[in-house]
């Protein structure tokens, strides 16, 4: 009963906290905050916007990418896998969602970097290079890189939590869809996913918040250079990065309450993204209970 | 003889759904009332309201009193004191399986602080006997149960009611799991306990309940319909209802 | 039913064939269909599969050389000197994960047993289930950020201590809701049971649900452990990096993600070989009891 009315007591001690940490910067910038280009600690300016769209862009590009792979995974393990294999799957998925964020920027920044730059940025630029996307020097470090280990961090979760939503789809669903003679995908795709959307989106939704909020791996590929560039190769920064980099050496009071100011605007978009999803997958559970009665 | 529990305008709910309509009726000591009655009549319900089990479920209110030796369990008891002196057994045995047999049996009386171990083996071999299940287990006491047939996990789990000296056992179907065999088993047992406890079973097996109760009461959509001694229930059942079930006419005819 | 009559129920029927796309004339491509998209599945998990091979064959292959035993049992070598090893940040690791354990998981297994107990459900333990999902989604960095303000500040130094209870906001709402679900999965009879016997629902919890759910929990808790073994975030705020091997609970303290970041980022190439080799002592450190807790630890499978 404390424990759990302590738990309560924490997050509104670390909301109050934080933001009377970040306090000389709400004074000082305001909303402007967010739309402000420029980052000068010299003379004590400071605007989030590079960060803001460096953190947008690149979770947007995991999305895209970890998506489709973490659906089609997710319900392959749900649905067509023999069982036999299906829980050491699921386990491996565990494993792999289980291996911290700094392994990936290690294997990003030595092994994915130096790849993106002497084969897959040059051949992207040469066959797309009409679009201003795929434009610019290959430097392997970058938005481009980013996004590539961001989707790879963040997939095996979106796969865990789809896979969880999937199999709570009730067996009567299938049963009347193959009863009509449908095929196995027919089943999946016209029972078991329409019925299960509502929990996927909340699982997507889950893998972007911890896309938003990863640190380490975006801090060793990303290039940490706060631009707003149409290329996916230019370098970028995010807004973890910046204050994992920075917050050390901080010295002027404005600085650090600006970057502390990053960290309260994270933790509130990361509240709302997951209060969303968790109010989807709690929606999506009271459904289920209302058609199985 | 006394009433050992009265109950008064019993209602209760599960959401919005009423599913006891105000039940009354007095039960008296040292006998065994049958509750029997169409699945869904509020059976389960009716015996899980006098030990106060019934709130365990989230979304369900009760109403109304229940007189345990003049002293209404809804009102100024502790729920846990109450489920103490009116034990409870469960359709299916839910022994508890992370335990030996041993502790099953004792597990009510340790984990309310009785801690002396020879006062504990005094206690459940006494239970394992008035359940019967003592030649049967005595030389396995500190396995877990898992070797036992359904029968015997379900006397276990008598004895274990037993062992906390309830002054009242209610039992939900407690045979409905069993086979025959062990099910007249588990009846002789409740005729001896009768002597020293007042039992009350719900059953939808109407042989079990014109063979072993005292008393029989027909509940029906949530109403007491009929309540007599059980010779009267079954003979001259003074109700329709009550004769169209017992005798297998249009039982369960409700609209769909 | 009655209302909609035969013709009705015809019609409603045609309706559901046509919007689920089943049309009888075209079986054979139906099954070709059902086939390609089945491979498509079964091709993402082998692609997942496949990242997740390569990334570990990496880390072994660049990690193995490099341990030995120096790298176990010594403080790193002066800057640019080959040698030296992890030892003061596989230390600081443990102690740091176990402070955070020394909190978290009290507080969240009490709080995990507090949300699944067989009482009436309120508001209360409504709010606290949302309010643990929720901060377990939120980054750790605002965790470290909390305990900056909140110790770092006032104490006027970085400290493992800060270090110990960063990590262990982190762990905590994920001990919490691990708890709570696998408690959950207990048998609801099991509890009636106990509960009928006159036992408070506290007593309940915590000798009965609790032991027989015991292999769950602990496998809850070696999941959070990982979770917060390998993340320097929390740590850049409160416990900082250390070159010494210290065990002082009042000074800044090294970790081994810590010392991974460090190295990597650093210009030396003998540097670079202790990260990988690190990485990989890592990826030890925290598979190893996730490992362990399913293959030895006894009891009841519970099943999902």
């Amino acid at each position: 009963m404390i424990c759990a009315i302590g738990l309560l007591g924490l997050v509104l001690l670390m909301v109050i906290l934080i933001w009377q940490a970040a306090g000389p910067s709400i004074k000082a910038f305001g909303f402007s905050f967010f739309f402000t280009r420029e980052w000068d600690p010299v003379h004590g300016r400071f605007g989030a916007l590079p960060y803001i769209y460096g953190t947008l862009v690149s979770t947007l590009l995991a999305l895209l990418l970890a998506g489709p792979v973490s659906l089609g995974a997710a319900v392959y393990v749900a649905e067509f896998a023999p069982r036999k294999i299906k829980n050491i799957l699921g386990f491996m998925i565990d494993l792999l969602a289980a291996v911290p964020g700094i392994i990936f920027g290690l294997w990003g920044n030595f092994v994915l970097s130096p790849w993106l730059a002497g084969s897959l940025e040059p051949r992207l630029e040469h066959y797309f290079g009409f679009l201003p996307l795929f434009r610019g020097p290959a430097t392997g470090v970058g938005m481009l890189a980013a996004g590539i280990i961001l989707a790879i961090m963040i997939s095996p979760l979106i796969t865990a939590v789809s896979r969880e939503v999937l199999e709570i789809v009730p067996a009567s669903q299938r049963e009347a869809m193959i009863a009509l003679g449908a095929t196995p995908w027919e089943v999946v795709r016209r029972a078991v996913l329409p019925y299960a959307r509502t929990g996927i989106v909340g699982a997507f939704t889950l893998g972007l918040g911890r896309a938003i909020g990863e640190t380490m791996a975006l801090t060793m590929v990303i290039g940490n250079r706060p631009q707003i560039s149409a290329s996916l190769f230019a370098p970028a920064y995010t807004m973890t990065s910046v204050i994992v980099n920075e917050f050390t050496e901080a010295v002027e009071p404005l600085h650090l309450a600006a970057l502390i100011h990053i960290a309260l605007v994270l933790f509130l978009v990361t509240l709302l993204v997951n209060t969303v999803a968790r109010l989807m997958i709690y929606l999506m559970n009271r459904r289920v209970k209302k058609w199985t009665v | 003889m006394s009433y050992k529990l009265r109950v008064e305008a019993l209602q209760a709910w599960y959401g919005q759904h009423q599913v006891l309509k105000g039940i009354s009726m007095p039960i008296r000591a040292n006998t065994i009332t049958a509750v029997i009655g169409p699945s869904g009549c509020g059976k389960s319900t009716f015996i899980r309201c006098l030990n106060r089990m019934h709130e365990v479920v989230p979304g369900t209110r009760v109403a109304g009193r229940v007189w345990l030796d003049g002293r209404n369990i809804y009102n100024g008891i502790n729920a846990v004191e109450v489920r103490r002196r009116v034990g409870m057994v469960f359709q299916t045995p839910n022994i508890f399986p992370a335990m030996s047999i041993f502790q099953n049996v004792v597990a009510g009386l340790y984990l309310n602080g009785i801690r002396g171990r020879r006062q504990l083996q005094e206690r459940a071999e006494n239970c394992l006997q008035q359940a019967g299940l003592w030649e049967e287990v005595r030389d396995r006491l500190h396995d877990t149960a898992a070797g036992l047939s359904s029968g015997q996990l379900q006397r276990l789990c008598i004895a274990r009611a037993l062992a906390v000296e309830p002054e009242i056992l209610l039992m939900d179907e407690p045979c409905s799991a069993l086979d025959p065999i062990a099910s007249i088993r588990i009846e002789e047992l409740m005729r001896e306990l009768k002597a020293s406890y007042t039992i009350i079973l719900v059953t939808h097996n109407m042989q079990q309940a014109a063979r072993v109760s005292d008393y029989t009461a027909y509940l029906c959509d949530g109403e007491l319909v009929e309540y007599e001694s059980t010779p009267e229930v079954f003979i001259r059942p003074k109700d329709s209802r009550t004769e169209n079930y017992i005798t297998g006419r249009g039982a369960d005819t409700r609209p769909l | 039913m009655d209302r909609l009559g035969a013709a009705g129920y015809r019609e409603t029927n045609e309706r559901d064939m046509g919007k689920s796309g089943i049309s009888l004339y075209s079986g054979r491509w139906r099954q070709i269909h059902c086939r390609m998209m089945t491979g498509l599945c079964a091709l993402a998990v082998l692609t997942l599969l496949a990242v997740l091979l390569i990334i570990m064959t990496y880390i072994l292959l660049q990690g193995i050389p490099g341990l030995n035993w120096q790298f176990f049992t010594r403080p790193p070598a002066p800057v640019g000197l080959p040698g030296g090893g992890v030892y003061h940040a596989i230390t600081g690791s443990l102690v740091l994960v176990g402070l955070a354990c020394l909190i978290a998981i009290p507080w969240g297994v009490a709080a995990g047993i507090f949300l699944a107990a067989p009482r009436r459900p309120g508001p209360l333990a409504a709010l606290v289930r949302f309010t643990a999902d929720v901060l377990s989604g939120v980054p750790s960095i605002t965790a470290g950020i909390f305990i900056y303000t909140l110790v770092v500040v006032r104490m006027h130094t970085f400290s493992a201590l800060a270090g110990g209870l960063a990590l262990a906001i982190v762990m905590l709402p994920v001990v919490t809701r691990n708890t709570e679900e696998i408690l959950r999965l207990v048998p609801r009879g099991l509890q009636e049971a106990a509960l009928a016997l006159g036992i408070s629902w506290w007593r309940v919890m915590l000798h009965i649900v609790l032991p027989t759910a015991a292999r769950g929990v602990a496998i809850g808790i070696t999941l959070a452990m990982a979770g917060v073994a390998g993340d320097p975030v929390p740590l850049f705020f409160t416990a900082l990096n250390n070159n010494h091997f210290s065990l002082d609970l009042t000074q800044p303290m090294a970790s081994l993600p810590m010392e991974i970041f460090r190295y990597a980022a650093g210009p030396f190439v003998t540097w670079h070989r202790l990260a990988w080799s690190g990485a990989l002592v890592l990826i030890g450190i925290i598979l190893l009891p996730m490992l362990l807790a399913r293959i030895i630890l006894p009891g009841y499978r519970i099943r999902r």
